[in-house]
């Protein structure tokens, strides 16, 4: 039986790297007494799969794992033992079952919602939402890109399905945002095609023709998404669209 | 939570989850209800330190004392350090961030001499004054503890007191004591008069050590009378019925001991001449088989870990081995635990457990001969024979292991070339049994790795009074052992490695060294010492600059023979052996003379005055 798991990442958990998250799920569930299924083999590992790494140093207020259980409590006892078992800084927020054949977390990924805040005691851009929205209206957003081996100069914008200027977070449904101004930002994620909020702050600087201050701002990753619809016509919904809560 | 990094030096820096603590099992509380701050910490690097079962036993002690809040610190990494001096951060406690130095106490565990620079790095960061003698009102009372305290000598001079021996027994009565001092407004020097009253509790400042004129030690005389003459160790005699962590904490990041630790007992009974371990912690003390299983159960529960093995200095010796093993077994078999095995003798018991628990093709089977021939292993009291090797290495084989690791010493009281040529024979020996065996039960090519450390003579053991190579001395023996690898038969199954001889020489000087030593430790941190265990860190030349500065004389502290008669430098202290047994055990082994272990037959080490352990077990 194949379980999602959706939880959120904040404070000083934020340091904790990706692999490092994996290796705590794998613990946590194991305190939480979650009936996980394991690979066979001398060193057997548990079936699990996570969605798009979050980086070090990023919050993450709608992060995604997937398990696979023998058996399971409903969605509300497992929940409880789930954050009983956690640490300050991750909150287990949804524990659903999904239909047999749903897509694993990891390939199913399509979009991701984020937010940028102004970091305190550094310089940022003083009139940021008027030149933000001035950066929104250009019909291409050109910007150098790095892989391994070489750079090209790709058009970022059709990556970017939404870009907002938000006086109050409080919108957002995300309770720690409320309050605080930002941008908000939905971009293509995943294996096809993938945008980094880092790199369109970095094109938004090359548009206003300054340096990029690495530290000034402060993102997080408030939702992931997969495509219900099809390629030529997308459907985004959040990955807990997809499961059932267990009664 | 507060976090003592801002975001953009945490995320400057490596593992940057190194230093924000909230880790599983942390204990958290309310500081209104706290009256005393107590710093812990391992001077090495955060995954390293969080491998240590002792702080793990001393965290989980001190947290259930009623307003005592025990916090950890380890040594920021090179990258971090740079940083903290450059922008005056002080150093601070993971649980609380706060500064160490504003804690009433920071106990330092020091495990191996090659960390004495990073103590220094540690009060310093804390702005705390390197030197006990320098320090006010406003600083913590700085103890050390651990192995490396039965000769405090070259690190008296910064700390404020050692304990010597097992932490679960006196630190209740430390703390008492501190609060009544501090309720009557003493001093730090009251407060360390009324600690030194207490049983292994060690105030250098109340020591005085007069010397000969050649150097050596002359005597010791406590010049406050508070203080004891001689400081016995503690050790806990009930190790059944006392603190054990059973919420373990459990990093974010993957420390070296990533899994449950077991300790199953303390102490040895075999007595190798060389090793310090097996002598300090006389008498052998074994832990209830019940409670082992209990704790196993609830350690793996609370924490979540995958894997549990088991910790002592001698697991076959545990009388009830058999039964935790098979309990184990049967309880995590294919639940997703592994069970790491420590290194256990070699025999059929043991090999039928490995090929239930590991992958027999992967893992590889581990001797530590110690030394190439049997004489030489009769002069280190090393019981191992290497019928008993072979024996094991051909069982093995038919199992279908293909791997061998031997480890040896160079270096050693009386070693001949013969014995260094052995080390070469007798790794042969170990791939022709392989070879004996029928090509068609034959697991593929034999892997044997020889390992070779220098022999470091250490206090509180028989060859305390040895003399110790020069590092000439020590590669020349090892291109030996070397020359004669390239000329066995077998030479492609064969490998050999050996340790630098370089750190090996600074251990030496500060194992046997006394208070003058400690200026060199002060002028290799100056110089920029830090991390000397880690090769990629170690700058010889920096010590070897520090020594000459601080005008000693390195070879009188490590490759001089030693009178029978000499008073050490650690002599004040009485870890349980009585000096009359290490020159008893020492002559004998100039006599090639075994002596059977505590199960065997009782030596007369002195431990026996503990009253219990394996010194009032049935002997058979
Ligand atoms: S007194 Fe005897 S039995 Fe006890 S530890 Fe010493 S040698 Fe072993």
């Amino acid at each position: 039986m194949k379980i999602r798991i959706k939880f959120a990442k904040y404070g000083p958990v934020k340091f904790v790297g990706h692999l490092d998250m994996l290796r705590y799920f794998q613990k946590l569930v194991r305190r939480a007494e979650i009936d996980i299924c394991y690979s066979a083999g001398f060193s057997p590992h548990q079936i699990m799969s996570f969605a798009a790494p979050l980086g070090v140093g990023m919050q993450g207020f709608g992060e995604y794992t997937d398990i696979e259980v023998h058996s399971t409590k409903s969605s509300k006892e497992s929940l409880l033992s789930l954050n009983r078992s956690s640490v300050e800084g991750v909150d287990v927020l949804r524990y659903i079952a999904l239909p047999e054949n749903t897509p694993n977390a990891m390939s199913s990924v399509a979009a991701a919602d984020y937010f940028v805040t102004e970091r305190e005691g550094y310089e940022t851009e003083p009139a940021l939402f008027e030149k933000f929205r001035e950066f929104m209206a250009l019909p291409e957003i050109l910007i150098e890109k790095e892989t391994k081996k070489s750079s090209a100069i790709i058009d970022i914008r059709p990556m970017i399905y939404d870009m907002e200027c938000v006086e109050d977070g409080e919108n957002l449904g995300i309770h720690p945002m409320a309050g605080k101004t930002g941008i908000f930002l939905k971009l293509a994620t995943g294996s096809v095609n993938n945008l980094k909020p880092e790199l369109v702050l970095k094109a938004f600087y090359q548009y206003l023709n300054r340096e990029f201050p690495v530290f000034a701002y402060s993102v997080s990753r408030l939702e992931v998404y997969g495509n219900a619809g099809s390629e030529a016509k997308p459907d985004l919904k959040p990955l807990d669209f997809f499961g059932e809560e267990i009664l | 939570m507060r976090q003592a990094l801002s975001d953009e030096i945490l995320m400057s820096i490596d593992k940057p989850a190194r230093y924000i603590g909230n880790e599983v099992n942390m204990v958290r509380k309310d500081l209104s209800t706290v009256d005393v701050r107590f710093a812990m910490c391992f001077p090495d690097v955060y995954e390293i330190g969080m491998s240590h079962l002792g702080i793990q036993i001393l965290y989980d002690m001190f947290n259930q004392m009623e307003g005592v809040y025990c916090e950890r610190v380890y040594s920021p990494w090179h990258d971090l350090d740079h940083i903290m001096r450059e922008k005056k951060i002080p150093l601070f406690t993971l649980e609380t961030q706060d500064p160490v130095k504003s804690m009433d106490f920071l106990g330092i565990t020091v495990q191996y001499e090659m960390c004495y620079t990073n103590i220094l790095q540690i009060l310093d960061l804390s702005n705390i004054p390197i030197y006990a003698a320098e320090r006010t009102e406003e600083d913590p009372i700085v103890i050390g503890g651990g192995p490396c305290t039965y000769n405090p000598e070259p690190i008296a001079d910064f700390f404020d007191l050692f304990y010597i021996g097992e932490g679960e027994t006196s630190y209740r009565e430390l703390i008492q004591r501190y609060r009544e001092n501090e309720k009557k407004g003493g001093t730090r020097k009251e407060f360390l008069q009324q600690a030194a009253e207490i049983s292994g509790i060690y105030v250098p400042s109340f020591l005085d050590v007069s010397y000969h004129e050649d150097g050596t030690v002359a005597g010791f005389s406590s010049n406050n009378s508070h203080a004891k003459n001689t400081v016995t160790k503690e050790l806990v005699m009930d190790l059944s019925h006392t603190y054990y962590p059973e919420k373990p904490l459990v990093p974010f990041i993957r420390a070296t001991q990533d899994r449950v630790v077991l300790e199953i007992q303390r102490g040895c009974i075999r007595g190798c001449r060389f090793c310090q371990a097996g002598q300090i912690y006389r008498p052998v003390r074994e832990r209830d088989v019940e409670f082992l299983k209990e704790m196993a159960v609830k350690m793996l529960k609370n924490s979540g870990y995958e894997e549990i093995s088991l910790s002592s200095l001698s697991s076959s010796d545990y009388s009830h081995l058999n039964e935790l093993l098979e309990f184990l077994i049967e309880t995590y078999q294919g639940k997703g635990v592994n069970i790491s095995l420590p290194s256990l003798r070699v025999d059929a018991f043991s090999l039928d457990v490995m090929s239930k628990v590991q992958d027999v093709k992967k893992t590889s089977l581990t001797f530590a001969p110690e030394a190439g021939t049997q004489r030489l292993r009769n002069v280190i009291n090393k019981g191992l024979t290497e019928e008993n090797i072979l024996h094991g290495c051909d069982l093995a084989f038919h199992g279908g292991w293909n791997k061998v690791k031997l480890y040896f010493m160079l270096g050693l009281p009386s070693e001949t070339e013969e014995d260094m040529r052995g080390i070469a024979e007798l790794s042969e020996r170990v791939a022709e049994t392989y070879y004996e065996i029928p090509k068609s039960e034959r697991n593929g090519k034999v892997n044997v790795t020889a390992s070779t450390s220098f022999f470091i003579p250490k206090p509180f053991t028989p060859f305390q009074w040895a003399p110790m190579c020069t590092k000439e001395d020590f590669l020349n023996r090892a291109r030996i052992v070397n020359n004669r690898m390239k000329e066995m038969l077998n030479r492609k199954s064969l490998k050999y490695n050996w340790h630098e001889a370089d750190v090996s020489f600074i251990e030496g000087l500060l194992a046997r060294g006394d208070r003058k030593v400690s200026k060199v430790v002060y002028l290799a941190y100056q110089n920029g010492c830090l991390f000397d265990s880690w090769g990629d860190s170690y700058h010889h030349e920096y010590w070897l600059k520090a020594i000459e500065d601080a005008g000693i004389d390195i070879d009188f502290y490590t490759t001089r023979p030693r009178k029978e008669d000499e008073i050490f430098p650690w002599d004040f202290i009485d870890a349980g052996v009585t000096k009359e047994f290490l020159l008893r055990e020492w002559k004998k082994s100039q006599k090639e003379e075994v002596s059977p272990n505590c199960k065997v037959q009782c030596q007369g080490c002195g431990a026996v005055r503990f009253g219990g352990g394996i010194c009032f077990e049935n002997k058979n």
